[in-house]
């Protein structure tokens, strides 16, 4: 049946991975694309990365790190529980440059599970840079090692790998020699930032997957946009993969932060009424 | 008995700014016979209504007290009764045609409308002879349904493809819930489902399915997916923190509940001081949800009040409700403050020129700009056609504005494709995207046989 959880994996402690069965968006899909989901009666709309799709079997696969209410809601599903509702697949498919030989590929934290469908389905020779802030963050390891030509990874506090943030990494790689047709980079907003102002220098096209706040997911109500390459683009329709050179991040930065302090409140009303429950 | 024009009651602006729930509270049975009892039943308001439904006829059937065939009567030709006896622009339409507004007051023939469907609506639904044919409605607006019902009564077999979680479209995220309760969108809903008709929710097409996929499995497939792109401004500092456009703002509150968040979880910016960008029914709500949201509210219009799109009604609710209305001011600038949250806006001020062709005023800039208190700003300047199914399909054509075209049988230029409403005629109203809907319908009907 549409939208059940047929599997599940806990991937590290607040990191889980979902086989979702849904035919349609299975045999649609192309990576890059997401899915708009929601988990119970009176729960929001959030967007999730497509990790993967299976279209035999007629699932996908979907990579939560619980970070919000909805993402933690969803990382307490189990198999066999239905996601209330699950829309897509969503945005425009990604599509590597033409005649790219060899691609550098970089991803942070909660970016690495979407870099991955990148990374598979890209026939050249792939450099893939994973960072995180512990090991135990750095997900889908055995995954990208099976998909990478060579893997880097790195830590901020230094329990594996390199020490240091990917953007130290990528410029060992660079002053090593090695030189790119082009560089994916997915993760939090300012690892992005860094990567496409340290490429730029370099000319290395950089493409960015953006995930701000949206809402419909289908260019509806326009609470994803922001300023590219001096127009407005809606991330949710025109994306969600950029060119990284042309994105205003300056206004995605502000932007991410408009509802803060309703995400706050939203786990601590939630904190709440669990309590309340278990008090009972 | 008066003869003027009964009004029905409206609930205190002062208590309705503080809940959600509809504002007017219809008609009572003898208010609704004491103004059916005004009509010459001429039968010069048929004219005017998209539908054609037969005015007098439910009108003589209220006069009689014969309520149930008068909900009838109305059903023959309108699926909807109880939104169009809210929503529809009767001051254009019908009551423009009503003879005794010549002289005095039309007849209230929305109210009446919505009286028969509130009170004698029954649960029967139409007889079915299956014609063994399929069609595929894209969308669950006013249009889709109605394409729904019509296509169904005739025979087909229905499914509805809604990309929302909730079925309506712009009747359950965009039309307030003190304009139109959603409970009377669901039992209008409800009866499509007891007469077959299939819904399927958080469904894309042009991305779930493609329209050919539609096509492979339907003898007919009808496009009503509304307007849904939202226009903006492109001034400094729309992409500030505080600045929405309407359809974001109508979305959280309307569909997500944001104005019970955190009991639902999707929450909405809000503002001590909204200003409202627009002049249309979709500023308008706009401006009365941020009002119930408990914001002083500001409506900001470049030209003058008359020449707002919004209907006179809805007008006179939002001032009632204390909403202020500038007009004759554009704005320039969004200013935004070091975290990038809207601290004002500048503006300036229009004067009028002239008359423009549509009767509205010509208006230019008086170069005199001064700012606005605002911590919130929404823009609501008019929707254009959503473009996922353009860039998905073969074979449709479409016009410079991104509306599909379609000959006089509303017939697309993809065989086996229809398309109504908003889709087709730009953003417009719910009665006419209904009208448009019923007659693809019949164009399919006629092709495929009823």
């Amino acid at each position: 049946m549409r939208n059940t959880i047929v599997s599940k994996e806990n991937l590290s402690e607040d990191v889980c991975s979902f086989i979702v069965e849904h035919p349609e968006i299975a045999s649609h899909y192309e990576p890059g694309q997401f899915v708009i989901v929601r988990v119970h009666e009176k729960g929001e709309r959030i967007p999730l990365t497509i990790v993967d799709a299976d279209p035999e079997k007629g699932t996908i696969r979907l990579v939560v790190q619980g970070v919000g209410l909805t993402s933690k809601l969803m990382n307490q599903m189990k198999a066999g529980d239905r996601l209330i509702d699950l829309l897509g697949p969503l945005g425009r498919p990604f599509h590597f440059p033409a005649d790219a030989k060899k691609g550098l590929f970089v991803g942070g934290g909660l970016g690495i599970a979407p870099l991955y469908p990148k990374v598979k389905h890209f026939e050249g020779e792939r450099h893939v840079t994973l960072g995180a802030k512990d090991a135990s963050h750095l997900i889908l390891q055995k995954e990208m090692k099976a998909a990478s030509f060579r893997l880097t990874l790195c830590t901020d506090d230094g329990s594996l790998g390199e020490k240091g943030l990917v953007t130290h990494a990528m410029q060992r790689l660079f002053d090593s020699g090695e030189s790119f047709d082009f560089c994916v980079a997915i993760g939090p907003l300012v690892m992005m930032k860094a990567v496409v102002e340290a490429n730029k220098a370099l000319g290395l096209p950089t493409f960015v997957s953006l995930n701000p706040i949206m809402v419909d997911g289908t260019g509806m109500c326009g609470g994803c946009r922001f300023e590219y390459d001096g127009e407005v683009k809606f991330a949710c329709v025109d994306g969600p993969v950029f060119d990284g050179f042309k994105v205003n991040f300056h206004d995605l930065l502000v932007r991410s932060r408009q509802y803060e302090k309703h995400e706050c409140r939203a786990l601590e009303h939630y904190r709440e009424k669990k309590s309340k429950k278990e008090s009972l | 008995m008066s003869s003027g024009r009964i009004t029905p009651r409206m609930r205190p602006a002062k208590e309705r700014i503080c809940d959600f729930e509809e504002v007017s509270l219809g008609y009572t049975e003898e208010e609704a016979v004491a103004e059916a009892s005004r009509c010459l039943l001429c039968g010069a308001c048929v004219k005017g209504c998209p539908v054609g439904i037969d005015i007098p006829g439910f009108i003589k059937a209220i006069q009689e007290k014969d309520f149930k065939r008068g909900y009838q009567i109305i059903k023959k030709n309108n699926l909807l009764p109880a939104i169009c006896g809210r929503v529809c622009p009767q001051e254009t339409q019908c009551e423009a045609m009503c003879i005794l507004g010549k002289k005095g007051d039309p007849i209230n023939i929305g109210a009446l409308e919505r009286f028969l469907a509130d009170h004698y609506a029954d649960e029967s639904i139409p007889r079915i002879n299956e014609n063994g044919h399929k069609a595929a409605v894209v969308g669950s607006g006013p249009g889709g349904l109605t394409a729904a019902f019509e296509l169904r009564r005739a025979g087909f077999q229905v499914t509805v493809y809604e990309a929302l979680h909730e079925l309506g479209g712009v009747l359950k995220y965009g039309i307030p819930g003190f304009r139109l309760p959603d409970d009377v969108v669901d039992r209008e809903i409800e009866t499509l489902k007891k007469m077959g008709v299939e819904f399927l929710t958080s469904f894309l097409i042009g991305k779930t399915l493609t329209i050919d996929e539609l096509l492979q499995k339907n003898d007919a497939v009808l496009i009503a997916t509304g307007a849904g792109l939202p226009g903006y401004l492109g001034i400094p500092g729309e992409n500030g923190i505080g600045v929405l456009l309407a359809n974001e703002l109508l979305t959280r509150v309307n569909l997500m509940k944001a104005y019970d968040f955190p009991r639902y979880d999707t929450p909405v910016i809000s503002g001590k001081k909204i200003v409202v960008i627009g002049g249309g029914n979709v500023a308008m709500d706009t401006a009365r949800v941020s009002r119930r949201m408990g914001a002083d509210v500001v409506i900001c219009y470049r030209r003058e009040e008359k020449d707002m799109p919004a209907r006179l009604e809805e007008r006179h609710h939002a001032k009632e409700e204390g909403i202020d209305f500038q007009v004759l001011t554009n704005p320039v600038e969004i200013l935004l403050n070091d975290e990038g949250r809207v601290r004002g806006m500048v503006v300036e001020r229009m004067k009028i020129t002239g008359v423009a062709d549509d009767g509205r005023s010509r208006i230019a800039s008086t170069k005199e700009t001064f700012e606005m208190e605002t911590d919130l700003v929404v823009e609501a300047i008019g929707q254009s056609p959503n473009k996922i199914i353009r860039e998905n399909v073969e074979k449709l054509e479409f016009d410079k504005k991104g509306r599909i075209v379609v000959d006089e049988n509303l017939k697309t230029t993809k065989d086996n494709v229809w398309a109504a409403g908003d889709i087709v005629s730009g953003a417009a109203t719910v009665i006419l995207a209904m009208g448009e809907a019923k007659e693809a319908a019949r164009a399919i009907v006629e092709k495929f046989g009823g």
